[in-house]
């Protein structure tokens, strides 16, 4: 970056302290917002993944089911693509977890001659087939062998999850696009002033033959520095509002140091397409 | 060197402002470019800045066409074609070396050259001991000196001149005129437009274009060559 943008872009920022003050704070408020949604989208999705993490299939087997046959289950159903392991509960651990998970039960339990549950195998899914189809689709295979008695997995469950993180995701992109127009908006209209501020300096660099090039960089540079700025702003903003709600209210989770370089760099590049556009349109007047 | 051919230029709102003007202005000549306010002087030297285009015909300053001309070629032409206005277009908030300075670091001069080479352009216009004063501190005169040296920048071959004197007394306009002759016969044609016959009638050994209602009414080259 040659030396005049550097000194031009500070230049402007110092001729305007409260022009570029006010289009920060303002792109900056409005990443805030955004980063606060995203804040909760991401901790929604992390509570949602744990909640899937437990999606599974239990097949239940039937009384009379042989050792070798159920080697066989299992075995073939390790083997699907879709599951990530397999694990045999016996009617003996199926009575011990009961006893446990239900004490008000223990003494019904306790008093019975035969024990009425069945053993069964629980299915733990891969991370990518955990949405309502694959898990159908397995259950029904499951449900293929003569000695499988029925299969369970919490259907509404299942769906439920999948259409919140779906609305989850469309909501936040929504969002995301409204306040980067609002953050484009504010910063091409910071741009636009500046350049009428300086509209002889243009005219005379014009006149004397500075190139569009020349003439752009010192404004593209003002729009990704006010834009950078303002995504700072806006992550400490939302850092504070972290430290506000986590510890007292609930415990959340910060966000991944991808998402938060990510969107200061967003904040930066708004800037310069910001800046950019706003040139396009007024620079071309000044022949 | 400087060729305008069958010349036309329409604005949307005002209309013709340009009708099928033709000259051409060689290396090095002088010409002053006359007619009332209104008749084209102004558009004329806009077009030969290429701060626009001819509606029809074709503009060809120093080997550029209007017809060919591509936008990113605009900068190149204008480092060889020098341009002053009556209004001088100095910048206020800074000072005449700086003014100077300014128009040479945009137009891409190395940074190390540009001290020396403001001072030269201050000592061309005789202007060396004004260097630090700001344009509301000089005379009319003095910031046309300043515009000049502005325009003299990048060695032009060719000098344009809106109304250079329309802002100065009688004792500035005279030295202004007398630079802009310098200039002139150092080898950098001068074309000026001014609505000052008395000028003109004063410098008659000058060729004339007068312009009327956007038309060349009479060129001193071509009556020259008739009679």
């Amino acid at each position: 970056m040659p030396y005049h943008s550097v000194r031009e872009a500070v230049a402007a920022f110092r001729r305007a302290p409260g022009l570029a003050l006010l289009s920060a704070t303002s792109i900056g408020l409005s990443f805030f917002v955004l980063g606060t949604f995203g804040l909760v989208t991401y901790n929604v999705d992390v509570t949602l993944r744990g909640i899937e993490r437990r999606v599974e299939v239990v097949a239940y087997l039937r009384d009379d089911i042989s050792a070798a046959q159920l080697e066989l289950l299992q075995n073939d159903v390790r083997s699907f693509p879709e599951v990530e392991g397999v694990n045999h509960v016996s009617k003996f651990e199926a009575m011990r977890n009961a006893m446990q998970q239900l004490e008000e039960f223990r003494d019904v339990f306790t008093d019975l001659e035969l024990n009425p549950l069945p053993a069964s195998i629980e299915i733990q899914l891969r991370p990518d087939f955990r949405d309502p189809e694959s898990v159908e689709r397995v259950a029904n295979l499951i449900a293929l062998y003569p000695f499988v008695e029925d299969v369970r997995f919490g259907r509404e469950w299942v769906d439920k999850i999948f259409q919140l993180r779906r609305l989850g995701g469309a909501v936040a992109a929504i969002l995301g696009i409204a306040f980067a127009i609002v953050a484009i908006l504010i910063i091409g209209t910071t741009v636009r002033m500046a350049v009428l501020a300086r509209r002889e300096e243009i005219i005379i660099m014009r006149l004397v033959g500075a190139t569009d090039g020349f003439i752009r960089r010192p404004f593209l540079l003002e729009g990704f520095i006010t834009g950078l700025v303002g995504g700072v702003l806006a992550l400490v903003l939302t850092y504070g509002a972290h430290l506000v709600v986590d510890g007292s209210l609930i415990d959340l989770e910060w966000l991944p140091s991808l998402w938060t370089a990510g969107g200061v760099l967003a904040g930066g590049l708004l800037g310069l397409l910001a800046s950019g556009s706003a040139l396009r349109r007024h620079l071309v007047s000044y022949a | 060197m400087i060729k305008l051919v069958s010349v036309y230029k329409e604005y949307p709102r005002s209309g013709l402002a340009l009708k099928n003007v033709s000259f051409h202005l060689r290396k090095g000549e002088f010409a002053f470019l006359i007619g009332p306010s209104g008749a084209g002087k102004s558009t004329v030297l806009r077009l030969i800045h290429m701060a626009e285009r001819p509606s029809d015909g074709e503009v060809r300053v120093s080997g550029y066409s209007s017809a060919r001309m591509k936008r990113r070629d605009i900068p190149r032409l204008r480092r060889r074609v020098g341009m002053v206005f009556q209004n001088f277009r100095l910048l206020r908030d800074r000072t005449a070396a700086e003014n100077l300075s300014f128009a040479l670091e945009v137009s891409g001069a190395r940074r190390g050259d540009i001290k020396g080479r403001v001072q030269r352009l201050l000592a061309q216009v005789g202007l060396a001991a004004r260097a630090g004063a700001y344009p509301d501190e000089l005379s009319g005169g003095e910031q046309q000196r300043i515009a000049m040296a502005r325009a003299l920048i990048h060695d032009p071959v060719v000098l344009l001149a809106d109304e250079p004197m329309g802002n100065l007394d009688e004792r500035a306009s005279r030295g202004v005129f007398d630079l802009i002759r310098d200039i002139n016969s150092s080898g950098t044609a001068v074309l000026m437009a001014t609505h000052d016959l008395e000028l003109v009638r004063r410098y008659s050994g000058y060729r004339v274009i007068e312009l009327s209602e956007g038309a060349v009414v009479y060129d001193s080259e071509v009556a020259d060559a008739v009679s």
